[in-house]
């Protein structure tokens, strides 16, 4: 491997000392003068027609400075899908239909939150309830009533793959079996509810500092959302307390906050409640997978086929990009000649459904990977055997969707069969105790246009000063990831300076160039490939001024230690202020200041790059209360050169975490369309003490298309815990469970199906 | 609507302050909106998260449990007081050079329960700040490090680098 001076350090985060001393700024922190507080009314309703609004007597109350409806808005609708028009089909507030229980409805700003509380029970809605629709399967028949009145049957979105021919795939195998897998609905839960503070200035212009994890397209859709020019929308991200993908989109309530402070002329602050962080916010897809595979007795994969039927809620959200991704991962880790999939995404009467880490990753994942185990024990393969037998390999093509560069996905079965002594262990255990494997993989960033931006998905911007210090201006935001801390790495390290002399400025539409956002594990990869164009540039620039004072011709000079000098001759040399000073005055006095990007061009439809993983779980599991306990999980991880591997650690650790909880507690539990556990004590995320000990094996591949060889880490790691662990789960006492998550009631309940006489 | 507001006295990080509050005004609300101190955070407002944590009188209470009128003749402690002049407590140290801090939004209340904790148990076992910390959700780092952060303060507290 190359030697780096910043990258591959484990340097703490550049903006984790403002956190730990409580200084830094979350968009619920954030005052400004005469500001009001704002609040929303929500349906009560899952489906049901607005008849009539009056506000009269909210707006009567002392206090209340504005009260707006549907009426007030612009009237249309706005998404992120500018690539398909017909999937943009969310109002800031109901016009005519509420359709789930939380659909905005109404809003107030006044002069505090109570009293903002106090009018939206002053607001009377007259509602014709409809037949609310919660079951996907139900809302696809024909004749179901419809939730979007031009959405035929329901689906909001089909896609369909094929490669090869799965029919005669499945006839050319020995062996072929069908599983039916059924995943739950999962909340993002970060700790920090959504909030956001709107406020116009004299010229009409609108500054948002909100808790956003793209503030490019949540720029440009409120700017539709309420009739201004995009360059009259300035999108802050303050700190963020945690997205997943949960605040990946422009809200409905970010709009009304807007269209209060523009009544108003002040300021408008939003905080969401927990209870709507759970409930008026985002969930990860349910679906339900069927997965029919073919293999030859010697475990080499024929062909698979696969169903799957998401549970979409009421509006589009990121869903279709979840029902193609859903498909498309059942294709990443093996070598597969004939697939087939169709996946339908269908409008409930329920929150919207939309891309959590590992996107479209976990549901397919844990179909996929169950199987796996399966079909092993039923050719009497090792598991780790059959999966190496098909394993991926590097620069590997899948028809027709994209390429695989780097590809650790062997090594990283190889190793964690090493570190937990797999081969002396599975199915060798005491009852009770169980040790299971699953794999899986994901994108470094999506390459499909689905915004139809005509910019570059990553700029960057870096300015060089002349007493050394380096600022550099992206539009990618740390959303607790520490993306931040990796720009800056790369910069660095491009650059030859130190760490330490390189500042960020980040996340701001009004001085930051734009950037798509933060999701599907991109910003290292792409918004790094920005940085770090922008600094070869930038060194372009200083050694044409600085080649005829070293006597050297301008290609022929490096960087390092913060000095120019010839390569192979380190004197004489300039130190990187002096150059900077020097290019200045050859500029007449122009900042140094230069601009870098990256678009993911004719990388297919999926990504440019993926990572890959492994995970081992070891459980014991009592037969008594059914009660599952995770001892250890093992990750072998290739994420290409990790640029900070103690954020990768981080990032992998909070991946199996979410993972864990998705495996065995997490669940949003609803009746008639309204959830039933919207907090905390009531939806289970694993504690401090659920978690088992986490061993990090880190493999590493370099990525050619990533900044010094990186590619995603850490997201990819959330989607094989669970079919690990029921994999354990089976290694432990012979039941399979699958559907998710896997309670003490599920597991008791196998076991007696099992056991019908005992 | 608004209430009658009372005047009461609150020691918060050594700096006694006066204030006119309604009664029914938590003091994670008083802290944050009355003074400004925004490093205790609003998870939850139902006790279940332990972002809004302090210390008082040395204790990690959840500020958005109990009344500010509640925490008057209390010396109340919260993440902006446990740092001097920018320089860090060993725990907040621990908590950046470990990477235990990632959205930073559960990391005062998780501090000050360490706090707490060390203060009160100087060398906790592994299960102890487990247990310690339970009440403290993190959506982002599986606890691994922010165990391991708390593991390291406490060597170095007991080797005299308080701050
Ligand atoms: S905000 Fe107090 S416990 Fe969550
Ligand atoms: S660091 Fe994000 S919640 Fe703990």
């Amino acid at each position: 491997m190359k030697e780096y001076s910043v990258v591959g350090k484990r340097l703490p985060r550049i903006d984790s000392p403002a956190k730990a001393m409580g200084q830094a700024k979350y968009a619920a922190d954030l005052v400004l003068p005469r500001m009001l507080h704002g609040k929303v009314l929500r349906s009560p309703h899952p489906h049901a027609r607005i008849l009539n609004i009056d506000t009269s007597q909210a707006e009567g109350l002392p206090g209340v400075k504005a009260v707006v409806t549907g009426k007030d808005t612009k009237g249309v609708k706005f998404g992120g899908w500018r690539a398909f028009t017909q999937l943009i089909d969310q109002y800031p507030l109901c016009m005519d239909k509420v359709r789930y229980i939380g659909d905005e409805v109404a809003a107030v700003a006044a002069v505090d939150e109570d009293t903002a509380e106090e009018a939206l029970d002053l607001i009377r809605v007259d509602y014709e309830p409809l037949q609310a629709i919660l079951d996907p399967e139900a809302a696809m028949k024909e004749g179901a009533p419809r939730i979007h009145e031009e959405v035929e049957r329901n689906i909001c979105w089909s896609r369909f793959i094929e490669f090869g021919n799965v029919e005669e795939g499945f006839a050319r195998s020995d062996y072929v079996r069908e599983d039916n897998f059924s995943l739950q609905t999962q909340a993002y839960a970060p700790t920090e509810p959504r909030a956001c503070l709107a406020s116009f200035d004299h010229a009409g212009r609108l500054t948002i500092w909100t808790s956003t994890q793209c503030p490019y397209p949540v720029q440009c859709q409120l700017a539709a959302a309420l009739g201004l020019r995009e360059g009259d929308v300035r999108v802050v991200q303050p700190f963020l307390g945690g997205g997943f993908g949960a605040k990946f989109e422009l809200f409905p309530y970010e709009v009304c906050c807007s269209l209060l402070a523009q009544k108003t002329g002040r300021p408008v602050k939003m905080m969401y409640t927990r209870q709507e962080e759970f409930s008026a916010s985002r969930t990860r897809h349910a679906m339900k997978i069927w997965l029919k595979t073919g293999f030859k007795k010697d475990g080499t994969l024929m062909a698979r086929q696969a169903r799957a039927v998401l549970d979409g809620g009421a509006y589009t959200s990121f869903g279709p990009t979840v029902t193609f991704t859903a498909g498309f991962f059942h294709t990443l880790l093996y070598r597969l000649p004939n697939y087939k999939y169709e996946g339908y995404r269908v409008f409930t009467n329920k929150p919207p459904s939309s891309g959590m880490r590992g996107i479209g990753a976990v549901q397919p994942f844990f179909a996929g990977e169950t199987q796996m185990d399966m079909v092993a024990r039923d050719l009497g393969i090792d598991p780790i055997e059959l999966r190496l037998k098909n394993a991926r390999q590097p620069n590997e093509v899948i028809p027709k969707l994209t390429t695989v560069n780097s590809c650790g996905l062997s090594e990283c079965l190889t190793k964690v069969g090493e570190s937990t002594r797999w081969h002396e262990r599975q199915s060798k255990l005491p009852p009770g105790r169980g040790i299971g494997i699953a794999c899986a993989g994901q994108q470094s960033g999506g390459a499909f246009n689905w915004f139809r931006t005509r910019l570059a998905f990553s700029n960057a911007r870096v300015r060089a000063n002349d007493d050394g210090t380096v600022v550099l201006f992206a539009g990618a935001a740390d959303i607790g990831q520490g993306s931040s801390t990796v720009l800056c790495q790369i910069l660095a390290e491009e650059l030859g300076v130190r760490f330490e002399d390189v500042s960020i400025v980040a996340a701001d539409t009004g001085t930051t160039p734009v950037d798509i956002g933060t999701w599907g594990s991109r910003v290292t990869f792409q918004a790094g490939n920005a940085v770090r164009a922008a600094a070869i540039e930038l060194k372009k620039q200083l050694f044409a001024v600085v080649a005829p004072k070293l006597n050297a011709d301008p290609v022929d000079l490096d960087i390092k230690d913060r000095k120019i000098f010839a390569k192979g001759r380190p004197e004489p040399s300039m130190p990187f202020p002096e150059a900077v000073t020097a290019a200045q005055a050859a500029n007449k006095g122009k900042i140094l200041e230069v601009a870098g990007s990256y678009h993911p061009e004719g990388k297919g439809i999926v990504s440019p790059a993926y990572s890959f993983v492994a995970v081992v779980a070891e459980v014991e599991v009592d037969r008594e209360t059914g009660q599952v306990k995770v001892d250890r999980l093992t990750v072998a991880h290739d994420c290409g050169q990790p640029i900070n591997p103690m954020s990768v650690e981080g990032q992998v650790e909070g991946s199996v975490h979410m993972g864990l909880g998705y495996a065995l507690t997490e669940q949003v539990v609803s009746e008639k369309g309204e959830m039933l556990n919207p907090s905390f004590l009531d939806y289970r995320i694993p504690t401090a003490l659920d978690m088992p000990e986490v061993k990090i094996i880190e493999v590493i591949t370099d990525e050619p298309e990533g900044p010094f060889g990186a590619k995603e880490a850490g997201e990819g790691c959330v989607a094989p815990v669970a079919p690990a662990i029921a994999n354990a789960i089976y290694d432990a006492i012979g039941v399979r469970v699958k559907d998710l998550p896997i309670t003490p009631e599920k597991v008791l309940k196998a076991l007696r199906e099992a056991q019908p006489n005992s | 609507m608004q209430q009658r507001q009372r005047i009461i006295e609150l020691n918060v990080n050594g700096e006694t302050h006066t204030l006119a509050v309604e009664p029914q005004r938590t003091l994670l609300e008083v802290l944050r909106d009355n003074l400004g101190l925004t490093g205790a955070k609003r998870g939850c407002d139902q006790g279940y998260c332990n972002a809004c944590t302090v210390l008082v009188d040395g204790k990690a209470v959840n500020s958005c449990l109990i009344l500010a009128v509640r925490a008057q003749g209390k010396r109340i402690t919260t993440i902006e007081g446990l740092s001097h002049n920018g320089r860090m407590h060993p725990l907040q140290e621990a908590f950046v050079n470990r990477g235990a801090i990632q959205c930073g939004f559960c990391t005062p209340g998780m501090v000050l329960t360490a706090k707490a904790l060390l203060d009160a148990n100087p060398d906790p076992s592994e299960m102890q700040i487990r247990r310690a910390i339970s009440g403290n959700l993190c959506r982002c780092t599986g606890y691994v490090k922010v165990v391991e952060a708390i593991k390291e303060a406490a060597r170095v507290l007991k080797t005299g680098g308080a701050a």
